[in-house]
């Protein structure tokens, strides 16, 4: 996918691999990336570079199915994790809601985006999830580190590659 | 009272609660989504309503935040009301949120040990006969937003208007409006919040029957309605569904006021035992 060429407020459908992270992922992570070269070092658990990450806790995968309901959480929260993060190659973040204006300069410095999911559609956006598979932190439940396989996953540039926002008239 | 009966109720109840979209706030979205020329908007709503389509086929959790779970109990007067049957629903409420795949959002507070406990009761007494027990999983994105005021007693009610209006204001896409806000006005500051979350269980879809609170709800509605947050955050004219209040006595030293605010999943099931 070319990200230069997503505009904020564009509809796209978005078919390939996520990551799952939350609250408690993105401190261990950010933790990792800080802990580098230390004598306990531990290498991140996914090469960050070009992928996506995902504001996501799933619930529990039901029989028969691949997953249970996904819809994003709040992105706002995880808002002091994302320069490093972005430093160590992530392209971009998927979530709901609006981010600080930190972080909107961070995604025009890195040429990242921000996408944004159905918010409170979860059942629908498990539908487009094709394969799930535990990546890192299974003792987080459903806050672990997922891979996803996405298939026509609906999302809106929420901010692009040159740092507008789609919620600019809702920001501070 | 049979213990088994009543356990497998509300195991069924919390399913209810989180698969099944409440008729009410269906058939509100189903306005708006009508009444909504926005696109954008437009799509937003049509998504959460097929969302809710698929919720209740694949018996999938309408969203993943399958929240706080909290209880509502009302007994009355015929109804012996034990700590033993407390702990018989709690366990049921557990159960019934592991057997049906919802997320345990709860967590130990400090260490945050994910876990299934955390079920918050609130208990009243009434003089109707009959236990009835209410299933209100709370999602945080908008549990977040929840505010309380402490007005002095001679405050107008216009200033209880915009704080009411600026909270919403501030809860924003992250909140997933179009919301449903709960209003709680007077008692103490406990009690103000937890008349804000009561107004959100009843029915959301139907007048007020106090014509001072009608009126009072009319208007924010209108007035929330023009913050142009819309569904999701895209703009629109839904930024909210429902406006609910509830009032009870106070001080007359003060008059504390809550806001809570439901995300356009507003979630409950209410069984009679």
């Amino acid at each position: 996918m070319n990200i230069k060429s997503l505009k904020s407020g564009q509809e796209i459908l978005f078919s390939g691999v996520i990551y799952t992270a939350r609250d408690q992922a993105h401190k261990r992570l950010v933790d990792i990336i800080n802990n580098a070269g230390a004598q306990n070092f531990v290498p991140l658990p996914f090469d960050l570079k070009g992928q996506f990450i995902y504001y996501c806790g799933p619930t529990a995968t039901p029989k028969n199915k691949v997953i249970g309901s996904c819809g994003p959480t709040t992105s706002s929260r995880m808002d002091e994790f994302v320069e490093p993060l972005l430093k160590k190659g992530l392209l971009g973040m998927i979530g709901k809601g609006r981010r600080s204006k930190k972080v909107r300069n961070l995604i025009k410095k890195y040429k990242a985006v921000y996408l944004l999911a159905p918010a409170g559609c979860g059942a629908l956006l498990a539908k487009k999830v094709l394969s799930k598979k535990l990546v890192a932190f299974k003792d987080l439940g459903p806050e672990a580190i997922y891979r996803l396989e996405v298939k026509d996953f609906p999302v809106i540039v929420g901010i692009d590659s040159l740092g507008k926002d789609t919620y600019e008239d809702l920001c501070d | 009272m049979n213990i088994v009966k009543l356990k497998n109720q509300v195991e069924k109840a919390v399913a209810r609660a989180s698969f099944n979209l409440r008729p009410d706030v269906k058939k509100l979205l189903k306005r708006a989504y009508r009444f909504e020329k926005n696109t954008r908007a437009r799509k937003a709503l049509g998504w959460i309503l097929e969302n809710a389509r698929i919720a209740e086929k694949e018996k999938l959790a309408i969203c993943q935040d399958t929240g706080l779970p909290i209880i509502f109990i009302e007994a009355g007067k015929d109804v012996n009301l034990s700590g033993r049957l407390i702990r018989e629903i709690e366990k049921a409420v557990e159960s019934g949120y592991r057997k049906n795949c919802l997320r345990p959002s709860s967590t130990e507070p400090l260490i945050r040990k994910a876990s299934y406990q955390g079920v918050i009761f609130h208990v009243e007494f009434s003089n109707a006969k009959g236990l009835w027990i209410t299933i209100f999983p709370k999602g945080f994105g908008s549990e977040n937003k929840s505010q309380l005021k402490m007005f002095k007693p001679t405050v107008s009610i216009a200033e209880i208007e915009e704080f009411v209006v600026s909270a919403a204001k501030e809860a924003g896409p992250e909140s997933c409006p179009p919301f449903i806000v709960g209003v709680g006005i007077g008692g103490t500051s406990d009690k103000a919040l937890l008349l804000a979350k009561k107004a959100l269980i009843g029915k959301v879809d139907r007048p007020n029957s106090d014509k001072v609170l009608n009126g009072l709800e009319k208007r924010l509605f209108k007035k929330i309605n023009s913050l142009n947050i819309g569904p999701m955050g895209f703009s629109g004219k839904t930024t909210c569904l429902s406006v609910k209040v509830k009032k009870a006595p106070t001080h007359i030293a003060g008059l504390p006021v809550g806001v809570n605010i439901s995300c356009h999943a507003l979630r409950s099931a209410t069984i009679k035992v």
